[in-house]
């Protein structure tokens, strides 16, 4: 089945006002940001964004924070977003700040059709308010609901017309599972190749995740803490 | 005298053991992967989905896809393998992983520990630190004992947001290795050159103090 779409612009159609937005990356590594750039052109707005971090000021996530185009995030860690922690702490912006290990779980349960399970993660903080506490083998657990969104977009290293993904070193973080809990998929590759030239032992997503793939344009990779040792 | 940053990272890897599965925290507890003792195997797991973490890159062959969860460009070493969050957290929620080493902004005597908010001021998240603490069987906390106004960060009850109860079993701070039990602060060991006494008046919790308190061997 060939999933390719032209461009980003075609990638995007759809997206509105409004809807739930999982967006992959882990800080600035392997974020769509092909994508994030459209979605400033486009202009939507009131989102919710479920992505593990917000970007930093001026990349990433941290472009539709600008914009005002954010009306709730859902992350783990935002601490490199001044933009973010301002419109956090004057109330502008809607937060759920929620352990890392249970957003990359509630993804993958949303794209697994397990709609919550338990986790010991959070228990006895402001994190467990409100959510239902039952003992296994002793230790409390919290119950997590799934998460899943109108639209997924992650980023891959290479893909097939196919729409299976590989994802390249630290750069896969939460795509997998983001693009599992999408009802639209959108992956956005470095490098787009025929179906076959992909080996399919070494799949990381299977296309039957992916809706839409198309090759972006260009990518900046910026890094955000470069730190490198001398060679003497 | 007070150890550094440094000294802290040193003291905390005497407490690695062959054959480990070690995820580091930001900051301090990434020092201690460069002073691994002699003659022990070790691999570092950074939550963001790597195993087998190596030293940071030479100027000029950094990769923008390979970091670890501080965002730090890194390298991998022979044996290293990637994969996803949820695999990830599955490692530490499972047990696999054998040592957890991370920052505090405060400690209790019973073994709390909030490191991620401190209402109206800061909010910078969790990360994985409470699925961390949450999980771990064997957690060491890095800290300074003392903020900057020189309030003991050592207490009897946490006072900020809590990111796991219950979970802390060693402290290695500027002044001392703390372990917890019974509900209290035990003193362990003592910076070179610190005396029992500073230790006990930087300690707001309950410390329970022996009559021989060995220095440090650094």
């Amino acid at each position: 089945m060939n999933k390719v779409v032209k461009d980003v612009e075609q990638a995007l159609e759809g997206i509105q006002d409004g809807m739930t937005l999982m967006v992959g990356g882990f800080g600035l590594c392997g974020i769509p940001e092909n994508s994030i750039a459209h979605l400033v052109k486009m202009g939507v707005k009131n989102l919710t964004c479920i992505s593990n971090n917000a970007g930093v000021d001026d990349f990433g996530l941290g472009l539709l924070l600008q914009a005002k185009q954010v009306k709730k995030m859902i992350s783990s860690y935002v601490g490199e977003n001044d933009e973010f922690e301002r419109q956090m702490l004057s109330g502008e912006l809607e937060v759920e700040l929620i352990p890392q290990g249970s957003l990359a779980e509630r993804c993958r349960a949303g794209g697994a059709g397990i709609p919550a399970f338990f986790t010991p993660a959070g228990y006895g903080t402001e994190v467990a308010e409100g959510k239902e506490v039952r003992v296994f083998n002793g230790k409390p657990h919290i119950l997590e609901a799934a998460l899943t969104a109108d639209y997924a977009i992650v980023k891959a290293w290479k893909g097939d017309t196919e729409g299976n993904l590989v994802f390249k070193a630290t750069a896969r973080n939460f795509n997998p599972m983001m693009a599992m809990a999408g009802k639209i998929t959108i992956a956005e590759v470095e490098e787009l190749v025929p179906a076959g030239s992909l080996d399919p032992n070494f799949i990381h997503t299977p296309g039957i995740f992916v809706q839409r793939i198309f090759q972006g344009d260009s990518f900046e990779k910026r890094i955000e803490q470069r730190t490198v040792r001398s060679k003497n | 005298m007070a150890l550094d940053k440094t000294g802290i990272a040193k003291r905390i890897a005497q407490e690695l053991r062959d054959g480990w599965y070690v995820n580091l925290g930001i900051g301090i507890p990434t020092l201690v992967a460069n002073y691994i003792p002699e003659g022990i195997d070790v691999e570092f797991q950074s939550e963001n989905g790597i195993l087998g973490m190596g030293p940071f890159p030479f100027e000029g062959e950094e990769d923008p896809d390979l970091i670890n969860a501080g965002k730090q460009t890194i390298t991998v070493r022979n044996g290293a393998s990637f994969f996803d969050s949820a695999t990830s957290f599955a490692m530490i929620r499972g047990q696999h992983v054998q040592l957890t080493v991370l920052g505090a902004m405060e400690v209790s005597q019973n073994g709390d520990i909030a490191n991620w908010k401190i209402p109206g001021k800061m909010v910078k998240g969790m990360g994985g630190a409470m699925d961390l603490v949450a999980s771990a069987e064997n957690i060491i906390v890095a800290m300074m004992h003392s903020n900057k106004a020189g309030e003991s960060k050592i207490l009897k009850a946490c006072t900020l947001p809590l990111t796991g109860v219950g979970c802390v079993k060693k402290v290695v701070t500027e002044l001392a290795v703390l372990e917890i039990k019974d509900g209290k602060f035990h003193l362990i060991e003592r910076a070179p050159g610190v005396s029992v006494e500073e230790i006990i008046s930087k300690t707001e919790g309950d410390l329970v103090v022996p009559d021989v308190v060995p220095e440090m061997q650094l």
